[in-house]
C-alpha cells in the first residue's frame, strides 16, 4: 500500500566489476504498491541495480533492503518476496507454456488444485492460452516474453523487478504488458522496471528515477521532472540529464542534439 | 486485500523442490531424445566395435589359453563388459554437464537463483535424473551384452550390490559433471572437461590387464579411480566375492569425487555472472 514502510530501500549502493565502477553510490526509496521506472542510457547500471535487488549480485558497499529484508543478511527472505523478469529469456524452451507455469506453481508449493487454477488464470490473463500446450521453442518472441512475466507472477510476489520488459515487443504486446503492470500495482504489488522507452515510463510509472554513470541524477514524478527541467517530454529530460556514454564520440552527442531539435520541430 | 498479500511459499522445501526439478529433468530428457539416446549409443557402439573388430585378437591376449577368433571374441566380451557398463554411466553423467550449461547460459537458472529454492534442489534434480538415465543405460547395454552371448554369474545379492554400485558411481560422477557444466563458458564447451572422465576407463584395467602396460602407465592405471570401480563391477558380475580393499577404494573414490563435485557445483551456482 502506498504510504506504508518502503518496499525497496537503497542507501549508498556501490558495485564494481574488476576496476570498472558500475554503481557509484545509488540512493533510492520505493513506496509499496507503486510503479517506479529506472531510466538511463546503456551502461548506466540499471541491470546491475536489478541484479543487486534480486540477490544475483552482492553489493560492494551500502545497504539494500527489499520487502523489509536485507539482501545480504537475509537473501532467502528477499527471494521469497520477489519476482524477477530479467532481460534474458527465463523460460524452458523444451517444455510447453503450461509445463513452465506449473513448474513455477510447484516451486511455490501452491498445491495441485490451486496451482492449476493459478496457471489457467495467468494463461487467460496474458492471452497465451491458445499456444499453452505447444513447446515454448515454437513461440514468438512476444509470447515468450508474456510467458516470462506470467511465470514471475505465479507466486504472487509482493515486489516485482522487470528489466526492460517490453524490449523487442510489438505495440500490441507492449500494451498488454502495460495493462498487466498497471493492474498489478493497483492490486498492491510494488514494481520497479527499467526501460529505455521514455513513453513507457511516462505512461506507467508513478515515479521516475534517472540513473547515469552509476548515480541517480533525478528522481520524481514524470510531471515533476518535466517541470523542473523545463522539458516537454521525458526524452528531453533524459537527454539533458544523461551524458553521452564514454565510448560514444562527439558524433553521438551531435545526433542526440539533433534528435531534440527534430522533436521540437515536430511539436 | 490483494493478490500481493497471498504469500503461499514461505521459503524452500528441499525434498519437494528436488522432486520438482527431477520431474523437469526427466521431461526434458523425453523432449530432447537426441542427447539421451546419444549417451546410450556410444557404449553400444564401443561394445560392438571392441567385440566384433578387436575382440577376436584381443580376447586371446587378455585371457590365457584362449584361441583367436570366435573363442577370443566371447572371452573379450566377458572381459570388457564391466568397463562398457561404466562407460554408459559416465556417458550419462557427461550429458548432465550439457544440461547444466544449457540452464546456466539461458536465463532460467538466474530465475531459479532469485527464487527461494535451495541450490541442492536446483542441481540435485538433474543429478537424480541422470542417475535414473544411467541405470537405464546400464540395463540396455548389459542386455545387449547378454544377447551377444555374455553370461554373468551374479546371484540376487550380487545384482543388488551392482545396482547400488552403479547408483553410487552415477551420483558421484554426475555431481562432478554438473560442476564442470556450470564452469563451462558455453554449452558447446560443456562436454569438453567431462571428456577426460570418459577417457579414464581406457587408462585402467577395463580393456586390457594393467600388467601389460609400461611402468608409468601401469602405475597410473592401478591408482586411478576407475580401476577399483571396474574390478568391483567385474567381481560382482562374475559372482565372485569382490576384494574388500578394492571395494573400499572404489567407494572411497566415489565419495571423494561426489563431495568435490557437490561443493564445487554449489560454489559455482551462487557465482556472480555479470
Amino acid at each position: 500500500m502506498p504510504g506504508t514502510s518502503p518496499a525497496i530501500e537503497i542507501r549508498g549502493l556501490r558495485k564494481s566489476f574488476g576496476d570498472q565502477t558500475v554503481l557509484d553510490g545509488v540512493d533510492l526509496t520505493v513506496a509499496a504498491g507503486t510503479i517506479t521506472a529506472l531510466l538511463g542510457p546503456n551502461g548506466a547500471g540499471k541491470t546491475t541495480t536489478v541484479g543487486v535487488l534480486s540477490t544475483l549480485l552482492r553489493p560492494d558497499a551500502g545497504t539494500v533492503r527489499v520487502a523489509g529484508h536485507d539482501v545480504v543478511g537475509a537473501p532467502e527472505a528477499v527471494r521469497a518476496a520477489i519476482g524477477v523478469t530479467g532481460q534474458m529469456s527465463a523460460v524452458d524452451d523444451l517444455l510447453t507454456g503450461v509445463e513452465n507455469l506449473r513448474l513455477m506453481a510447484s516451486l511455490h508449493h501452491l498445491g495441485k488444485r490451486a496451482g492449476r487454477q493459478r496457471v489457467d488464470a495467468l494463461l487467460e490473463q496474458f492471452g497465451i492460452a491458445d499456444a499453452a500446450r505447444k513447446p515454448v521453442a515454437t513461440w514468438s518472441g512476444g509470447m515468450r516474453r508474456k510467458l516470462d512475466l506470467a511465470m514471475t507472477l505465479v507466486g504472487s510476489p509482493s515486489v516485482v523487478f522487470l528489466d526492460e520488459p517490453t524490449t523487442g515487443l510489438d505495440p500490441r504486446s507492449r500494451r498488454t504488458l502495460w495493462d498487466e503492470v498497471t493492474a498489478l500495482a493497483a492490486a498492491g504489488t510494488t514494481i520497479l522496471l527499467t526501460t529505455q522507452y521514455l513513453e513507457e515510463a511516462d505512461r506507467l510509472a508513478h515515479r521516475v528515477a534517472v540513473l547515469d554513470r552509476g548515480r541517480i541524477v533525478a528522481d520524481g514524478t514524470p510531471a515533476d521532472l518535466k517541470a523542473t527541467h523545463d522539458a516537454g517530454t521525458l526524452d528531453d529530460v533524459f537527454l539533458r540529464l544523461t551524458e553521452p556514454s564514454t565510448e560514444a564520440s562527439a558524433g553521438a552527442s551531435a545526433s542526440a542534439q539533433s534528435a531534440t531539435t527534430t522533436e521540437e520541430v515536430a511539436r | 486485500m490483494t493478490a500481493a498479500t497471498i504469500t503461499p511459499s514461505a521459503g524452500a522445501r528441499p525434498l519437494a523442490d528436488t522432486l520438482t526439478m527431477l520431474r523437469r529433468n526427466l521431461l526434458r530428457a523425453v523432449r530432447y531424445p537426441g542427447l539421451t539416446s546419444f549417451t546410450v549409443g556410444i557404449p553400444i557402439v564401443l561394445l560392438l566395435l571392441f567385440v566384433f573388430v578387436f575382440g577376436g585378437a584381443l580376447g586371446a591376449g587378455v585371457v590365457p589359453g584362449v584361441t583367436p577368433g570366435a573363442e577370443g571374441r566371447a572371452a573379450y566380451l566377458a572381459y570388457i563388459t564391466p568397463a562398457i557398463l561404466l562407460f554408459a554411466v559416465v556417458g550419462a553423467a557427461q550429458s548432465v554437464a550439457i544440461t547444466a550449461a544449457m540452464d546456466a547460459t539461458s536465463g532460467i537458472m538466474a530465475r531459479f537463483r532469485t527464487m527461494a529454492i535451495a541450490p541442492g534442489s536446483v542441481l540435485g534434480g538433474p543429478v537424480l535424473g541422470t542417475v535414473i538415465q544411467a541405470v537405464v543405460a546400464v540395463v540396455i547395454v548389459l542386455g545387449l551384452s547378454v544377447a551377444l552371448g555374455y553370461r554373468p554369474g551374479a546371484g540376487p545379492l550380487g545384482w543388488l550390490a551392482l545396482l547400488g554400485l552403479v547408483v553410487v558411481v552415477a551420483f558421484a560422477t554426475s555431481w562432478l559433471c554438473v560442476a564442470m557444466g556450470l564452469a563451462a563458458k558455453s554449452v558447446e564447451t560443456a562436454s569438453n572437461t567431462p571428456m577426460l572422465l570418459t577417457a579414464l576407463p581406457f587408462l585402467g584395467s577395463g580393456f586390457v590387464p594393467v600388467e601389460t602396460m609400461p611402468a608409468a602407465v601401469r602405475w597410473f592405471a592401478e591408482y586411478q579411480p576407475f580401476t577399483p570401480i571396474i574390478e568391483t563391477t567385474r567381481a560382482l558380475l562374475t559372482g565372485t566375492a569382490p576384494d574388500a580393499s578394492t571395494t573400499v577404494l572404489a567407494l572411497g573414490w566415489c565419495l571423494l569425487l561426489g563431495a568435490v563435485g557437490y561443493a564445487w557445483s554449489r560454489a559455482l551456482y551462487r557465482r556472480e555472472r555479470a
